[in-house]
């Protein structure tokens, strides 16, 4: 696989900002005053900040060479699992960044805002709908400040009860973020080692929860792939000792119309609506991470909530049971307009044929590699598989190695050693929007590579080779900081 | 369904590999107590032509439209964008791609980030920005936290009355599980948070004022940093609208230790109030305890410059539950945007565009009080300023959104001792054919 699309092509050298331009020049055009000239008391100006000065060219052709560095969904595959990378649709994106929306000022009374505030509100709506849930909020801004509202809606339900609690039931293959999500609202977490099957066993929550125990956060399917199948049972002993069970939904593209989330056990879930719902990820975010609770939880949301009346849609603050605020306004409103509209797009149906065939695709990939990279657990799995670097051990031939080669294929790698229950993991989501042709090729590069390991190590240790830079010392950058041009 | 490229064939191949006859073959681990057992109760699917028309309907339903002139702030600022930012931040190998975990093939985002860092940097006046929290309220709940590692055994931290009250609140709900305690610095008649009390005694790891703070006011950031640090105590600087630093000194040159706040003045549209980016830094010697991504510059096995992602052992995937925040996505393309915003608007630009805000600002202010309002406070301001009326407002804003002005944010809701006083805001976007309007409308 040399030759092919995408694998080759034209790299232009940029330099950083501040090492082009020259004083004087502009990017942009600034209004000229129409307004008499004002003073500012002299102690209290500054000499403001040493910007380069550049020209609207300099900086448009500066921005595309950057962009044309990168790898996208838009350029190609990009099985990074647990990440569900799925195709953005172009449409959202229109909608997000009409007029109509980017100029509604978010202090304004309600009246002025009822387009806005029906977004958010039938969003609340339909995301109840898919998890089985009953009520939610949109406001947190990413998949682990979802994660934080929930937990501090575990401290405000035990302290409604009266009872302080310290720790928290983490299984070794949940999010990585949950601990630390945990640890912000005052709970120790208590790790579980997921069972021979990888997943967890009953028994082993049954042993470790306890009345000191606030409950459990369950990633579901786990970061293995794999549907935890006691989880009623273990909802079970978790609420028979008081505790709540937390489902980190990041994985719901995994189970949308498949699974009731209610029928699970589960009290408290947040979505991450840029990997489920589509919304693009922007080299790091804005995401989106709502959160959905049952009915008894509702009060604890945070606030304000969008309600309707049958005529208005408001702002609702007098909730004297909130968690309170998490974002200055109402979250990453942007990816809410996106996610609706993608929601809109899809419908029941084809929600429940994305998850489909996101689970085909992945059971696909499972079967084809199985027999050339090592299979951490030979068993049904969801939406992602996870393979490691066992077999290539004997030839000294990391995961690393592996992933890097991949780029020059012209693939995004999957996620790379994670799970950590997994030595040397390597993560695969293919997720629903790549076709047939496209697993059979990218499966096809991958047995390449597994043969490169074995007949040409190097080649792989030296991967990648068709970017603007080769491998990049991460350890230098760590040891000697520069953090500032 | 266009997203959704199996065909009936591709899916008989697949099944045929996999060796199940079917899709309820797949889900065969997932008990039959877990289903969904109806059908989700979703609208039915939309065409993009049905969702147009849903969008257009959506948009009908607003009363505020883009023609709207907006003289509302208060955290949220209205400033001209100019068409080259979305024309290439929408740029697919940007804005589809993940987290930069394999840096070799995300050196645009990392490039463009590690400038924004920079950009940053110079702009608060700090030794090392982050690549973003997700606001600038959770980023100032996170520099609280910060400043209680930092200060060790203190428990207590002080936050002014004058910083945003919606700032206030995400405080209060990142604080409501800990055992720390938040003290309310009150205000000043001139505007400025009153330091007169402050002192050692108090334990105060950290203390946050806001400048330009909720109303407006300029607070005397040397000053300030002078009696903060004489408490023994972390000096907090935040903001919410960083376009002030072109024109006032940056709160890192006054002494500010971490400087945190809101960037979406930087080339974000409002959007109803998010997406935009929490902007953060400190100074070199807290950088092991910074929340938040950080962007590093390398060298590539040939020796050639490169970007990575860097110092993550302070972060939520390696150090677990003793991470310095649990954030991980953060505002990513945000933060590009606000990069490339700097870079457009430049040294020299964005001095100019500041100036212009502050004397547009003191236009309208000069001309509400010669119409009969009062200033609330006296201290300098720079985009936003408080007055207050001596008859009701309301009948005014009123016929003022009919003319196309959004004018003033009626501030008794925020604060008990500010009945009919109301907190404007003017940037660049007001034409003073406009401001001229409003106080006609306020003399009648």
């Amino acid at each position: 696989m040399k030759y092919g699309p995408g694998r080759s092509g034209l790299i232009m050298e940029e330099p950083l900002l501040w090492e082009k331009g020259r004083p004087g020049r502009n990017g942009m055009s600034i209004p000229d005053s129409d307004v008499p000239d004002a003073q500012l008391a002299a102690d209290l100006c500054g000499e403001g900040p040493d910007f380069p000065d550049l020209s609207e060219v300099d900086v448009v052709r500066h921005y595309t060479r950057l962009s044309q560095w990168n790898f996208g969904v838009d350029t190609g595959m990009y099985p990074l699992g647990s990440c569900t990378m799925k195709y953005n649709p172009k449409i959202n994106e229109k909608h997000a960044a009409s007029e109509g929306i980017t100029s509604a000022h978010p202090m304004l009374d309600d009246e002025y805002c009822q387009g806005t505030l029906r977004i958010i509100y039938e969003l609340q709506n339909y995301l109840a709908a898919i998890t089985g849930l009953d009520a939610v909020s949109v406001q947190p801004a990413a998949g682990a400040h979802g994660e934080l509202a929930g937990m501090l809606i575990f401290a405000a339900y035990h302290k409604s009860r009266g009872k302080k609690r310290n720790k928290i039931l983490i299984p070794d293959t949940a999010h990585g973020t949950n601990p630390a999500s945990a640890a912000l609202c005052g709970y120790k977490p208590v790790s579980i080692k997921s069972g021979p099957r990888g997943i967890l066993d009953v028994d082993q929550v049954r042993e470790l929860m306890d009345e000191e125990c606030a409950g459990i956060m369950i990633t579901n399917p786990n970061t293995l792939g794999l549907f935890e199948e006691n989880i009623r049972e273990i909802a079970q002993i978790v609420h028979e000792k008081g505790g709540l069970v937390y489902g980190d939904g990041a994985n719901m593209n995994a189970v949308m119309g498949i699974v009731d989330m209610k029928k699970c056990g589960v009290d408290v879930l947040h979505l991450n609506l840029h990997k489920t719902f589509s919304t693009p990820h922007g080299g790091g975010g804005p995401g989106s991470g709502p959160v959905c609770v049952v009915e008894e939880l509702a009060g604890f949301l945070p606030s304000p909530r969008v309600v309707f009346d049958g005529e208005q849609y408001r702002l609702e603050d007098e909730r004297p049971e909130s968690i309170g605020r998490m974002h200055c306004f109402h979250g990453n409103y942007g990816v809410l307009v996106r996610a609706l509209c993608y929601i809109l797009t899809m419908g029941a149906e084809n929600l429940k044929k994305a998850t489909q065939y996101a689970v085909l695709n992945a059971c696909y990939i499972k079967v084809k590699l199985k027999n050339h990279l090592h299979l951490a657990y030979d068993r049904p799995c969801m939406h992602e598989a996870v393979f490691s670097d066992k077999k290539q051990q004997e030839y000294k031939v990391t995961t690393l190695d592996i992933a890097k080669r991949l780029m020059d294929s012209g693939y995004h790698p999957p996620t790379i050693y994670f799970p950590l229950v997994v030595h040397g993991a390597i993560m695969i989501e293919p997720t629903e929007t790549e076709s047939l042709e496209e697993l059979d090729t990218f499966i096809e590069v991958v047995k390449e590579i597994v043969a490169e390991a074995k007949s040409d190590a190097e080649l792989l240790k030296n991967a990648p080779q068709r970017f603007k830079v080769k491998r990049l010392d991460e350890t230098q950058a760590a040891r000697q900081p520069c953090l500032c041009g | 369904m266009r997203y959704l490229p199996h065909t009936d064939e591709d899916i008989r191949t697949m099944f045929d590999t996999i060796g199940v006859s079917d899709f309820e073959g797949l889900f065969r681990t997932v008990p039959e107590s877990c289903r969904y057992d109806k059908e989700m109760k979703l609208p039915p699917p939309k065409t993009e032509w049905d969702l147009n028309s849903y969008m257009a309907e959506i948009k009908s339903m607003m009363k505020i439209t883009p023609e709207h002139a907006v003289l509302v702030g208060a955290g949220r600022y209205q400033h001209h964008i100019p068409s080259t930012i979305p024309a290439i931040m929408s740029r697919s190998e940007l804005i589809t791609a993940y987290t930069p975990y394999q840096p070799e093939m995300a050196q645009g985002t990392l490039q463009g980030l590690y400038e924004y860092q920079t950009l940053t940097a110079r702009l608060l006046g700090v030794d090392v920005a982050n690549a973003s929290m997700y606001d600038g309220a959770s980023a100032l709940a996170e520099a609280l936290l910060m400043g209680i590692r930092i200060g060790r055994k203190k428990k207590r931290v002080a936050v002014s009355k004058a910083i945003h009250p919606h700032y206030r609140a995400v405080v209060d709900t990142y604080f409501a599980p800990t055992e720390y305690e938040i003290v309310e610095l009150a205000v000043a008649e001139d505007g400025r948070t009153d330091l007169s009390s402050l002192s050692a005694e108090d334990g105060f790891a950290a203390v946050a004022l806001q400048s330009p703070n909720f109303f407006g006011v300029i607070e005397d950031m040397e000053k300030s940093a002078e009696a903060i640090h004489a408490a023994d105590s972390l000096f907090i600087a935040a903001f919410s609208e960083p376009l002030a630093f072109g024109l006032v000194k940056s709160p890192g040159s006054c002494g500010a230790d971490i400087v945190c706040g809101e960037g979406q003045s930087l080339g974000i549209p409002v959007s109803f109030g998010g997406p935009g980016l929490g902007m953060f830094g400190c100074r070199d010697k807290f950088v092991r305890n910074l929340p938040g991504r950080l962007v590093g510059e390398t060298r590539d096995l040939e020796g050639k410059r490169g970007y990575v992602l860097t110092l993550s052992t302070r972060e939520q995937h390696i150090r677990r539950e003793k991470a310095t925040s649990n954030i991980c996505s953060n505002q990513g393309i945000c933060t590009l945007t606000a990069a490339m915003y700097m870079a457009s608007l430049g040294g020299t630009g964005i001095r100019k565009l500041a100036k212009l805000n502050f004397d547009k600002a003191e236009y309208l202010k000069a001309g509400l009080q010669q119409a009969g309002a009062t200033l609330c406070h006296d201290a300098p301001t720079f985009n936003e300023f408080a007055v207050r009326f001596d008859s009701d407002f309301k009948p005014v804003q009123k016929s003022l959104m009919e003319q196309g002005i959004a004018a003033g944010l009626n501030l008794s809701g925020f604060y008990d001792d500010m009945d009919n006083c109301y907190l404007f805001c003017v940037t660049e976007t007001a034409s003073k054919d406009v401001l001229d309007t409003v106080i006609k409308e306020v003399k009648k």
